[in-house]
């Protein structure tokens, strides 16, 4: 009797653990995908103290050092710039606060707008897939008539009916984004509905509703994430061309497309301005790739 | 005179993030020309990698050591060069999936000509005649326009005949069998088997054949090895091994093996149905190729009826393709029916407005017991979801505590709910299938071939736990299989079916020891038993070619040709004994 107490004891310690925590277990371990998340957290960091830690604002003009090198710059230049670490623009201002807080407008655009896209993006497809039939084909047919839509043709659209403002960005990026992960969501859902577990769980009780949340959306977590992995730097960039056309961010305020593509400008005279922010750009793509990586394995249990 | 295979002190180790798994240790065996060996053990014993890393195809973190010898000749560690033509002209291999081992976007044709031209050297003309013979030789109907199909446009058995004609066309010596049958129904299994018998008494071939299933071996081994956990355990004649097997883990695996002669149960049967189905019919649209196809219905399920009481098992046998998956999942809700009724506790199941809410009443449990888990999903998580859908209000402890207690009733760890369904044995995650259905409390059951992807030891545990569960609960039990043998263990009733409609429906007894129909009867001697002198004595009453297409109107016919003038008459069920129901016939 003894016995019996004490197994039961210890069975009663085992305490049930679902995907996610193993999954958040998994990818504490992950040394890369914390790498990446320790260096994501610091660049935003950076980015939201800039202005209560530097000298300068990020709209100081200074006609004094235009396009001038910092001090450590090992090669030869036409003028230094002594106190800004990153140098200066062509106009004078400070480079290091300008790429903070271009990190600021790409950050926010690259998360955000893929947030938005996963979420609208895996329910919707989600939906569709398991669906299927007359549904799925209405659903699907909506996202062909939106993705016809020229791009830029859309976003001149909404900046003349609501006037140019920054949610405006994400509102339109967003609202094409979605439209391709839609659609990997949906395929993979199709391929995972005709899994015998899925016809268990309905066998079992469990309504639409529940299958979709419970048992596809997990199921169709890799291949998102490797998509995801790959939306955030598309964004950026996506961001950078739309303020290239004078679309997005405005003068003053800048982003890192932005500063890239006037660094490629200057790109002979003064290599500054393009390393720093493309520099930055790298370093964090790198991390979200990583942190991408770590996410899809954590949420696989067969790799342990 | 040397032997044909001769391995010595043979050893394969894998390297794996865990460290090394040694998956043949110390194993010697030989194989004289024109001998079959039968190589038996469960999954994972090593028997596949046994060949396999003999022959050079062993997986990169593999590491063989030991001597294999063919022809006297060592083969271990030979040049590629050498072990490719040595592979395909005087050693071939059969595996156990058809369809995965042949090449998807190539005609039959070109693959089973492949490895002739490149090892005989003969003209492309020359190899096609060669491959029809071949064809012709394995019973393959219509070889010349086989040649020109697609391996999907071929039946499970036709594609392992084409296996076979492809492994036998350069005229090997050896023949390697590695669960030739495993995939495939039993009586395509016993003309397989057939054909591998020929190919061994009239070509003189000899064959490794390597299965889980001892009756497999039986009627076809001279010797016999049986392997446990990368080891041979016994080794002997078949006769000995059959009839007087050493080790216990030998007689573990015959025991294992139902036997034809097994009692079933007496029929407990009393009272009013719990389920009644009353000329129940499915039917799927299916398209004819190109645009304006003509639409046609491909009847699965085409008029059945029965009955269940509680307490009571109904087997329902038949072959792949003849509706029984089909029926289950239309008497269970889960596919809609055309036509027909079905009655639960006096109540037609149309009348429900929510069939959600009966669910706890009928359960289900699946053939693969790792395709029907979440593979993300803990085994905890999975037993107690359809307690949490179906009994929201439940306070999570008191569903922790029922999916423990059921846990412990079908023989897992409760301390295992946090393991994924990979990290099981299939035996494992068909108990977790079981607990699954039953922490519900249902009042029926319907196990579609619960056990048919299992070892054997394995199935009897599975079965055992499924008549121990129902000697509990009262549970009624509708056990679908293909396999006679499986079923006689459980049944009270068994209802045999070919294409959509019962064929004969009688007590077990009458059916295993007075069965009417052909149908039934061709099933029966399909059976494989574990008695080498009987299965070699055993005349079959074999079906020949595969099941008709049931989008032909005819097909229901095959065993009344003399109505065949009326395509449209269905077989009537007639009664000739009390509860024995057999289908009319010539």
């Amino acid at each position: 009797m003894i016995a019996t107490g004490q197994t039961l004891k210890a069975v009663e310690e085992v305490k049930g653990r679902s995907l996610w925590v193993d999954a958040r277990r998994r990818l504490l371990r992950n040394r890369a995908a914390m790498a990446g998340m320790i260096i994501l957290a610091l660049i935003t960091l950076l980015a939201l103290l800039a202005p209560f830690f530097l000298p300068f604002a990020y709209d100081e003009i200074n006609y004094d050092i235009i396009a001038c090198a910092p001090n450590w710059w090992p090669a030869e230049t036409v003028c230094r710039a002594p106190g800004h670490i990153f140098g200066t623009d062509g106009v004078g201002r400070d480079l290091f606060v300008r790429v903070l807080f271009g990190a600021r407008v790409s950050l926010a655009v690259g998360l955000v707008a893929t947030l938005v896209s996963l979420l609208i993006g895996v329910l919707y497809g989600a939906t569709a897939g398991y669906l299927g039939g007359r549904i799925d084909g209405l659903m699907m047919r909506i996202v062909d008539v939106l993705y016809s839509l020229p791009f830029v043709f859309f976003v001149i659209i909404l900046m003349v009916i609501f006037d140019r403002n920054f949610i405006l960005l994400f509102v339109a990026i967003g609202a094409v984004e979605w439209l391709t992960m839609a659609r990997i969501v949906r395929g993979q859902t199709l391929s995972i509905k005709q899994k015998e577990f899925i016809e268990a769980a309905r066998a079992g009780g469990v309504g639409t509703p529940g299958i979709i949340t419970r048992h596809i959306i997990p199921n169709v977590v890799g291949p998102v994430m490797v998509y995801v992995t790959l939306t955030v730097p598309g964004l950026i960039l996506t961001e950078s061309f739309l303020s290239f056309l004078g679309l997005g961010i405005q003068e003053p305020l800048t982003s890192w497309g932005v500063l890239i593509s006037d660094g490629a400008d200057q790109m002979e005279t003064a290599p500054w301005m393009l390393l720093f922010p493309a520099l930055f750009m790298a370093v964090t793509l790198f991390s979200f790739n990583f942190i991408g990586d770590g996410l899809r394995d954590a949420l696989d249990p067969k790799d342990r | 005179m040397s032997a044909l295979l001769e391995i010595t002190d043979f050893n394969v180790h894998f390297a794996l993030a865990d460290g090394d798994v040694h998956a043949v240790k110390n194993a010697s065996l030989t194989i004289q020309e024109g001998e079959c060996l039968g190589v038996v053990g469960e999954s994972g014993s090593g028997k596949s990698q046994l060949f396999l890393a003999a022959f050079g195809l062993l997986a990169a973190n593999g590491r063989a050591t030991g001597s294999v010898k063919y022809r006297g000749e060592e083969i271990l560690g030979a040049s590629p060069e050498r072990l490719n033509t040595l592979r395909g002209s005087g050693v071939t291999m059969i595996f156990q999936d058809p369809l995965t081992s042949l090449t998807p976007h190539l005609k039959v044709g070109a693959q089973i000509t492949e490895a002739l031209m490149l090892h005989r050297k003969i003209s492309r003309a020359e190899a096609q005649v060669r491959a029809r013979d071949m064809l012709d030789y394995v019973r393959i109907p219509e070889s010349a326009r086989r040649l020109r199909q697609y391996p999907h446009e071929l039946s499970g058995g036709m594609r392992q005949r084409v296996m076979i004609a492809m492994a036998t066309i350069t005229g090997p010596d050896l023949i390697i069998a590695d669960e030739p049958t495993t995939a495939l129904d039993v009586t395509v299994q016993a003309q397989i088997l057939e054909i591998l018998r020929a190919l061994k008494n009239e070509k003189q071939t000899a064959i490794a054949m390597v299965s889980h299933d001892m009756g497999v071996i039986a009627g076809l081994a001279d010797r016999v090895q049986v392997m446990r956990h990368g080891e041979i355990v016994e080794s002997g004649n078949a006769d000995e091994i059959f009839y007087a097997p050493k080790h216990d883990y030998t007689r573990l695996l015959l025991a294992a093996i139902p036997k034809a002669d097994e009692t079933p149960p007496p029929a407990t049967a009393i009272g009013a149905p719990l389920l009644a189905v009353e000329e129940l019919k499915v039917s799927f649209p299916v398209k004819d190729k190109g645009l304006f196809g003509k639409t046609r219905q491909l009847r699965a399920v085409d008029g059945i009826s029965f009955s269940l009481h509680q307490g009571e098992t109904l087997g329902v046998v038949g072959e792949s393709g003849c509706g029984k998956s089909t029926l289950a999942r239309a008497v269970l809700q889960l596919l809609p029916k055309s036509q027909g009724r079905v009655v639960w506790l006096g109540r037609d199941l149309d009348a429900h407005a929510d069939i959600r809410k009966l669910r706890e009443e009928f359960q289900i449990v699946f053939q693969d017991p790792l395709a029907s888990l979440d593979p993300r999903m803990p085994i905890g998580l999975s037993i107690a979801e359809p307690l949490k859908a179906l009994e929201p209000h439940l306070p999570r402890e008191t569903v922790r505590g029922r999916a423990r207690a059921i846990m412990q009733r079908v023989g897992l760890d409760p301390a295992w709910i946090n393991r994924y369904p990979h990290e099981l044995s299939g035996g494992q995650n068909q108990r977790v299938g079981l607990a699954r259905a039953m922490i519900v409390g249902p009042k029926m059951l319907v196990c579609d071939e619960a056990v048919s992807a299992l070892d054997v030891s394995i199935q009897a545990q599975i079965v055992e736990l499924i008549r121990d569960l129902q000697k509990e609960t009262g549970l009624a039990l509708i056990f679908i299989s293909h396999d006679l043998s499986v079923v006689r263990r459980l049944s009270h009733r068994v209802m045999v079916l070919y294409l959509g409609r019962v064929v004969e429906l009688a007590p077990s007894a009458m059916l295993y020891t007075n069965p009417r129909h052909p149908y039934t009867r061709a099933l029966l001697s399909a059976v494989l038993s574990p008695d080498p002198r009987a299965e070699r004595a055993k005349k079959r009453e074999l079906l020949t070619g595969d099941l008709p297409s049931p989008l032909d109107p005819r097909a229901q016919l095959t065993f009344l040709k003399s109505r065949l003038g009326e395509p449209d008459y269905r077989p009537k069920l007639e009664q000739v004994a009390t509860g024995h129901w057999v289908a009319e016939h010539d």
